[in-house]
């Protein structure tokens, strides 16, 4: 108890030492500054896998996929006369995926098995001139399966030197999952036979009849986040930042579209619980080597109620080969264990309350590793002075459970 | 349990040392830290894979990605 005292005193105070000095406004030279576009990203990937443990056909079938994914993000920046900062962000994405075992939401393989989600967003933020910073969001996304409306607000503060920073982000997500579910679990359409009927003046009408089919419900997810973190420049080459985010989910938390095979050869849609909370913390330390070599690293903990905890580390050592290009290989690792409720194709007893065949929350290794190419020439790239940047990225992924995956993505810079 | 005995001290007196021990330094001081590759944030770059990340693996959140929500994912 002593111990858990002493070390929340000494993070109090070293805490209120990096926030004690009070900032100086000068207002001795005012410009009002009109709404300016600052810059554009552009943000493009191509990402394909495969592999044999689909979750549509209970944990056994292809995995092959491809996604492309487009972004563009627009930020505006607007300083008032007491030299606060103002920020709009705008955003709009648009993915468009093939995936071959989609095509099984149908036993016969005949379900379209392509999807496109669109997802646009748009963020506020001040950072006011005493350090202060406040932010508001909102998203949405829509694909034909999910539907979401995202709400975030962030507040934070800089210390007067700059070198410590604290930020809170609450983000909620209220979503609705459309209850596609595989052929053979939805129930056959009503067909009705037409009526006939004689109108007063001896006229014999027959209408009505056909396919009344049925209709496919919607169910919410609910999504709560808060994640603190907190930044700070050690030394002239070394800075670190430490996220703690806890995650409460609640609604239908699995798929509608997932089979489950159990041992008697029974089969049924996944069953999973209505709560799920996580507890992901992280690490990222960065770290100037000499004058061209830096050393990006980053590691998380991860443990959530389902029973997967997790643990991610990457390293990534960006070399300058010049003050306007530089290379950087990566690797990442990631292990966690199984889900209390997964278990692989036909393993499930039917006694069980929640299964899941959905391979993401069984017990795997991954590897990831690439190169990350960035050039931001002095006079903008092949000389036009506004394309400020390219950032080009590839990398490898695969799993123990035999996923294997290439993703390539390209970042373009205007500013 | 003499893990969880140890694990709180030795996480304060770390952020004890890095907050208290810190040099600083100013904004003249600040040419490698304000280099474009230090940046604390995930590259933009970068996103497509944090988005494959969450969909495929059972861990999310504490990196900027998807935490579960706005997406039929994990």
């Amino acid at each position: 108890m002593k111990k858990i005292c002493l070390t929340v005193i000494g993070l109090y105070f070293s805490l209120l030492s990096a926030f004690s000095q009070q900032y100086n406004v000068d207002t001795s030279s005012y410009k009002n500054q009109k709404l300016k576009l600052t810059e554009i990203d552009i943000v493009s990937g191509y990402f394909n896998q495969n592999g044999d443990h689909s979750a549509i056909t209970g944990g056994i079938g292809t995995q092959k996929l491809s996604d492309v994914s487009n972004e563009i993000e627009i930020k505006f920046v607007k300083q008032n006369e007491v030299n606060d900062k103002y920020t709009w962000d705008i955003e709009a994405g648009f993915d468009h995926h093939t995936a071959a075992s989609q095509a099984y939401v149908n036993p016969l393989g005949t379900s379209r098995a392509w999807g496109t989600r669109f997802y646009p967003s748009v963020n506020w933020q001040v950072e006011k001139n005493n350090g202060l910073t406040f932010g508001l969001g909102t998203s949405l996304s829509t694909e034909v399966n999910y539907h979401s409306i995202g709400l975030d607000f962030s507040v934070g503060k800089t210390s007067k030197n700059k070198n410590t920073d604290i930020n809170f982000k609450g983000q909620a997500y209220f979503d609705q999952v459309v209850l596609i579910e595989p052929t053979e679990f939805i129930p056959k359409p009503i067909e009705t036979s037409p009526s006939t009927y004689t109108t007063a003046s001896g006229n014999i009408i027959t209408a009505g009849g056909g396919i009344i089919k049925v209709h496919i419900p919607r169910t919410p997810r609910y999504t709560f986040s808060g994640s603190l973190t907190m930044s700070q420049i050690v030394n002239k080459n070394f800075q670190l930042a430490i996220i703690a985010e806890g995650v409460a989910q609640q609604g239908y938390l699995g798929l509608p579209f997932h089979r489950v095979y159990f041992t008697d050869g029974s089969e049924k849609i996944e069953n999973l619980p209505s709560t799920r909370f996580k507890l992901p913390l992280g690490i990222r330390m960065n770290y100037f080597l000499g004058d061209k070599i830096i050393l990006r690293s980053y590691y998380r903990y991860y443990v959530d109620d389902w029973g997967i905890k997790a643990h991610t580390a990457s390293l990534e050592v960006p070399y300058k080969i010049s003050p306007f290009v530089s290379i950087s290989p990566f690797y990442r690792y990631y292990i966690q264990t199984a889900s209390t409720y997964f278990a692989p194709y036909a393993q499930h007893q039917v006694s069980d309350t929640y299964y899941t065949s959905n391979y993401n929350l069984s017990a795997f290794t991954s590897q990831f590793f690439g190169v990350n190419i960035r050039i931001t020439p002095e006079k903008g790239v092949f000389n036009i002075p506004f394309f400020n940047m390219i950032d080009l990225r590839y990398g490898h992924y695969s799993q123990t459970t035999g996923l294997q995956a290439n993703n390539i993505g390209i970042n373009l810079r205007f500013k | 349990m003499v893990k969880k005995i140890f694990l709180s001290p030795a996480i304060g007196i770390f952020f004890l040392c890095i907050t208290a021990g810190c040099a600083n330094v100013k904004e003249y001081q600040k040419s490698k830290i304000n280099d474009a590759e230090m940046q604390l944030n995930s590259r933009k770059v970068g996103i497509t894979e944090l988005n494959f990340e969450s969909y495929r693996e059972g861990a999310s959140g504490a990196n900027a990605g998807k935490i579960g929500g706005g997406c039929g994912c994990n």
